[in-house]
């Protein structure tokens, strides 16, 4: 048994997990118009969430300091990250239904480490409406605005879009959990997941200091969009958010997931099972 | 009556139980209220003084009344009778010596009663310490506001009844429920108010029931509707209320009889 252990590969350690996600996703595919009426609800909540800043923009030319595109690029980026989180461990929300039905120990059994477990144990396909109204906004926003592309530019697209999707994933970890606490206010971690994916999706400048402090060292949304478009627009910026650090992304992604893992491991020991 | 009254209490009670999800409700209600009141403030400053009619005040008690009457209102719905008519169990509910609808009303009402007091009150007290929040302007705004609440409580409830029974005939109906959802958060004057809308989109809410459910009551308790305004706003909510309700007894009625449960 040691050896086989030694002598596996990551591809052979890893195929458990293809093959639950791969399962995951034929298993969406089965109900053909149920998949379509999900995805097109998807499409829905992102049109709804971009109505939003539109209905806004067609009252004021500016919103803290972001003209139009500028605000656009903002949305696109805290939707992207937020989408792609939301698909790959979205479900982590659904916590609070296993420890209450006393489901979560069957996780607990298995041969698999609890977290990725139930990270594998959904793919929601259904998020992909969202990921496109995002990824066209995203489209957009990077044609029409004016932008000084340099090999450096696509560096931190390509940077906030990982590290910005490490972050929610990390919000949605620490909720999870502080869940195994709550159980029955699990609606509280909403503040911080939810909440903050709406934080994120703003201009900075619009919230008071104490606010956007808040936002920037405490959960730190704001380096999902509004911190890396400054730097990526060249806008002057300010003082909680100079150009410069739109290149801090990586460092916010790695706090968010030592508190996440900090916050997980907390919860998972905390829990005495269901008694069954 | 006495029936209705009861169900009412049973609803209270019911959803009462869960002190801890109030408090986080009302939490979550309470961070949102800040970040949204915080984007509309600088769009204001943005503008100059006023948008469609709001000022600062009534536009931080915008926000504020919305997020304390988001519990309160059931704008997301509930998927208990669509469940009751898949499994079959809305039968049981058929033999009972008050009519569905009623009973669901009153238990929808205790809810609302229970959210108001619970979620809603604590977060606008916060909203108020927190900004400069434009109390209702006089005696009537308040009174008249309570019954706008009561009414928005009725149409957003019968709306979503009629929804629900869509199942009759449907089986699966998440995606018009979702549908529903999207259209109506967007129209009911949650997120912005109606009357910052471009003027297609304003009219297109206005012919819905959804300013009924959410936009008409805030609109009475921050004060930018008054005198006589308030009266026809309280109309148009009676009359979704009514129309919402005569609705849904129809289709509950066609419903019934294409109903078929199996088993004795």
């Amino acid at each position: 048994m040691a050896d086989r252990m030694a002598g596996s590969t990551l591809e052979q350690r890893l195929r458990p997990y293809r093959v639950l996600l791969a399962s995951r996703a034929r298993a969406q595919m089965q109900y053909k118009t149920s998949f379509v009426t999900d995805v097109l609800g998807t499409i829905g909540v992102g049109l709804a969430e971009f109505a939003e800043v539109w209905v806004i923009f067609h009252n004021v030319d500016v919103l803290g300091g972001l003209d139009f595109t500028a605000a656009l690029l903002v949305f696109a980026l805290s939707n992207l990250a937020f989408s792609l989180a939301d698909m790959f461990v979205g479900h982590l929300d659904q916590l609070p239904r296993f420890i209450r039905a006393g489901q979560i120990d069957a996780f607990y059994v298995r041969p698999l480490p609890l977290l990725t477990q139930l990270m594998t144990s959904d793919l929601s396909l259904r998020r992909i409406g969202r990921l496109s109204v995002a990824v066209v906004a995203l489209v957009v926003a990077l044609t029409t605005a004016d932008i000084a592309w340099s090999p450096a530019t696509v560096a931190l697209i390509v940077l906030t879009v990982v590290s910005g999707t490490a972050i929610f994933s990390a919000l949605f970890t620490a909720a999870g959990g502080v869940q195994f606490f709550l159980v029955d206010g699990a609606e509280f971690t909403n503040t911080f997941t939810y909440g903050g994916s709406y934080a994120a999706q703003q201009s900075q400048q619009v919230f008071p200091d104490p606010l956007r402090i808040f936002w920037t060292f405490v959960v730190p949304t704001a380096f999902v969009a509004y911190v890396p478009a400054v730097a990526i627009l060249d806008l002057p910026g300010d003082h909680l958010a100079p150009t410069w650090l739109g290149w801090c992304t990586p460092l916010a992604a790695l706090l968010a997931w030592s508190i996440a893992a900090l916050c997980w491991r907390a919860g998972t020991r905390h829990y005495q099972g269901a008694g069954g | 009556m006495k029936t209705f009254w009861l169900l009412v209490r049973a609803g209270f009670r019911r959803h009462s139980a869960y002190r801890l999800a109030l408090l986080a409700g009302m939490t979550t209600n309470s961070v949102f209220g800040v970040i949204r009141a915080s984007i509309l403030l600088a769009a204001l400053a943005s503008a100059g003084t006023s948008i469609g009619g709001y000022d600062a005040p009534t536009t931080v008690a915008f926000v504020w009344w919305g997020q304390a009457l988001l519990g309160t209102v059931n704008l997301w719905g509930f998927a208990e009778v669509k469940d009751r008519v898949r499994t079959g169990d809305i039968a049981i509910d058929f033999l009972r010596p008050i009519n569905p609808q009623f009973a669901y009303l009153a238990g929808d009402l205790g809810r609302a009663g229970i959210n108001l007091i619970g979620r809603g009150a604590p977060a606008i007290l916060l909203g108020t310490l927190l900004f400069d929040l434009a109390w209702p302007p006089s005696t009537t705004s308040w009174v008249v506001g309570a019954a706008s609440v009561l009414l928005a409580v009725v149409v957003a409830f019968a709306g979503n009844f009629v929804i629900n029974l869509l199942a009759f005939w449907l089986v699966e109906i998440r995606g018009i429920q979702l549908l529903w959802m999207i259209t109506g958060g967007l129209l009911c004057g949650l997120y912005l108010p109606v009357p910052w809308f471009p003027d297609w989109l304003r009219t297109i809410a206005q012919w819905s029931p959804f300013p009924s459910m959410l936009q008409n009551p805030i609109d009475i308790l921050a004060g930018r509707v008054v005198g006589t305004d308030i009266a026809s706003a309280v109309a148009v909510q009676l009359f979704w209320a009514v129309a919402l309700l005569v609705l849904g007894q129809l289709v509950l009625r066609a419903g019934r009889r294409h109903l078929e449960v199996q088993g004795g």
